[in-house]
């Protein structure tokens, strides 16, 4: 999905590795005698903070590259940003979301 | 009998015994940690399921008296196996530490499918392996068979264990092809420190595999001792100039790569040649099996843990130094070319080569033998989930949250212990 996201361009993001519940198939596991459902899974959270323009081919990359059609795909939450910084420069709003060069 | 040389080999027979978890430790790292449980379990199996087989089968075929290609079927079962003197060492003995040899064997196959073979074939697999291919080898070469009576020299197994299992090996990794994200994504080794910690308890139980493979606490151990040390101590330092040379960088998947390679390379010299040559056999062996382990990365073969760069590359340049370097003033049989006697280097390439043919050869009938019956790989889908979850239904890294206990009498769904349940989600959330 990564390689999607550069191929669109995006060039910034964080990821976290997160445990999530997203009704997908329960697991089961057993050690020795103990027998668990694990009812969380392993997920990955992204943050992308993108320019209005680019909202649309950032979807469309990870509706794309992440869809395996099983449920607990997981899901995209499009949210307004108030204000952005760029810590080094100090630009603000766009430019501080462009990627240089 | 000489109670020397029982206190020395029950010790060593515990050692090689070690040697099996060592490796799935070593490999258990290796891989991502989604597949660290079933990687090891493809070693530890291996003690259950070869323990078994060689008790039943493979010790008879491999010892007792028979032609030139088979042992008979005299000792199946254990049948005639006594407290009686096989050697210096009571025959029970003798039968548990060739048994060591057998186990750690097919194990050492595991590394070239790791991730994406289901289990039970596995286990399948290596039962016939065992029998079938293992066993008729070690015969060949340490149980009175047509190797042996040639005078080809493998002290403790450079050919009957790691070619043999290299060129198993070989075959498995092609007939199982490459997992579904190889070349695709990167794959990286989760837990370095674990393949340090396999590398470093390998050598240690690999004193008891080539010392040991004197059958007696005596000269002919001390030597191979010794060169089982200093072999694998060539071979790292020489592996470390490599990668100073290459990129500048010492790394340690290759310093625990370089031990194993010294320690494969030297394993059929080790009683054979003296411990200067030890050095050198050492510090040679690490070149070809370096650039094997580059070259093999930018082709299409899966090996994955690169079971025959490092063993079947080490464990042929090792019996071919044997014939070059062995010497009659150290072993008190045979020269090598070095020291007037070419003829032993045309032994121990026939040798190879007659190993290498048949354990490909056995191997790949009994990979489809087995397909033909149950499906190798496991599915796409199992193989992203992970081979823990999908083929053992544990996890090596559990976090503990989200876990529910299910009591054994609870009302709830009823559920197969060995595999996840393939309900239904409960619905969007």
């Amino acid at each position: 999905m990564l390689e999607s996201l550069f191929r669109a361009e995006v060039r910034g993001l964080t990821l976290h590795r997160v445990q999530g519940h997203g009704g997908e198939t329960e697991r089961v596991e057993t050690y020795r005698g103990t027998t668990v459902k694990m009812e969380l899974s392993e997920k990955v959270r992204l943050e992308i903070g993108v320019s209005d323009h680019f909202v649309e081919p950032t979807v469309r990359a990870i509706l794309a590259a992440a869809r395996t059609g099983a449920v607990g795909d997981g899901k995209i939450f499009v949210l307004p940003v108030e204000k952005v910084y760029r810590i080094r420069t100090a630009e603000e709003d766009q430019a501080a979301v462009t990627p240089v060069g | 009998m000489n109670s020397a040389d029982i206190a020395w080999m029950l010790a060593a027979t515990a050692l090689v015994l070690l040697m099996t978890p060592a490796l799935g430790f070593f490999y258990g790292g290796l891989v991502r940690s989604k597949n660290a449980l079933n990687t090891m379990m493809m070693s530890v199996s291996a003690l259950g399921v070869v323990g078994i087989s060689w008790a039943l089968a493979g010790y008879s075929i491999a010892f007792a008296p028979g032609n030139g290609l088979f042992g008979g079927l005299s000792r199946l079962a254990l049948s005639g196996i006594g407290l009686e003197a096989q050697g210096t060492i009571p025959h029970v003995l003798f039968f548990s530490y060739q048994g060591t040899f057998a186990i750690i064997t097919a194990a050492l196959i595991s590394g070239a499918i790791v991730e994406r073979m289901r289990f039970a074939p596995y286990v399948a697999f290596l039962f016939a392996w065992s029998v079938l291919v293992y066993a008729p080898v070690a015969h060949w070469v340490w149980g009175g068979g047509f190797l042996s009576k040639w005078g080809a020299l493998d002290f403790a197994g450079g050919t009957v264990v790691h070619v043999n299992a290299a060129a198993a090996a070989l075959v498995a990794a092609a007939v199982l092809k490459p997992r579904k994200d190889f070349a695709r994504q990167a794959i990286l080794p989760h837990n370095v420190p674990f393949t340090l910690l396999g590398a470093g308890l390998l050598w240690f139980g690999w004193f008891g595999f080539n010392a040991g493979s004197a059958l007696g606490a005596n000269a002919s151990a001390a030597l191979a001792f010794t060169n089982t040390m200093f072999a694998p101590v060539a071979t790292l330092a020489a592996w470390t100039l490599l990668d100073l040379a290459r990129s500048g960088r010492v790394t340690a998947v290759g310093g625990a790569t370089a031990i194993v390679v010294g320690l494969v390379a030297i394993t059929p010299a080790a009683g054979f040649v003296s411990p200067m040559s030890a050095i050198l056999l050492g510090a040679a062996a690490a070149f070809p099996s370096y650039y094997a382990l580059l070259w093999r990365a930018s082709t299409r073969l899966d090996d994955s843990l690169d079971v025959v760069a490092a063993h079947g590359v080490g464990g042929t340049v090792g019996a071919l130094l044997t014939g070059i370097l062995a010497q009659k003033a150290w072993n008190g049989s045979a020269d090598g070319l070095l020291f007037g006697n070419p003829r032993q280097l045309a032994i121990q390439t026939a040798a190879v080569g007659a190993v290498a043919l048949y354990s490909a050869g056995m191997t790949w009938g009994i990979l489809k033998l087995v397909a033909a019956i149950v499906p190798l790989r496991a599915s796409a889908r199992e193989e992203g989930l992970g081979l823990d979850v999908t083929q053992h239904g544990e996890e090596a890294y559990t976090q503990g949250e989200g876990a529910i206990l299910v009591l054994p009498d609870a009302p709830g769904p009823a559920m197969p212990v060995s595999e996840p349940v393939l309900a239904p989600g409960g619905g969007a959330s």
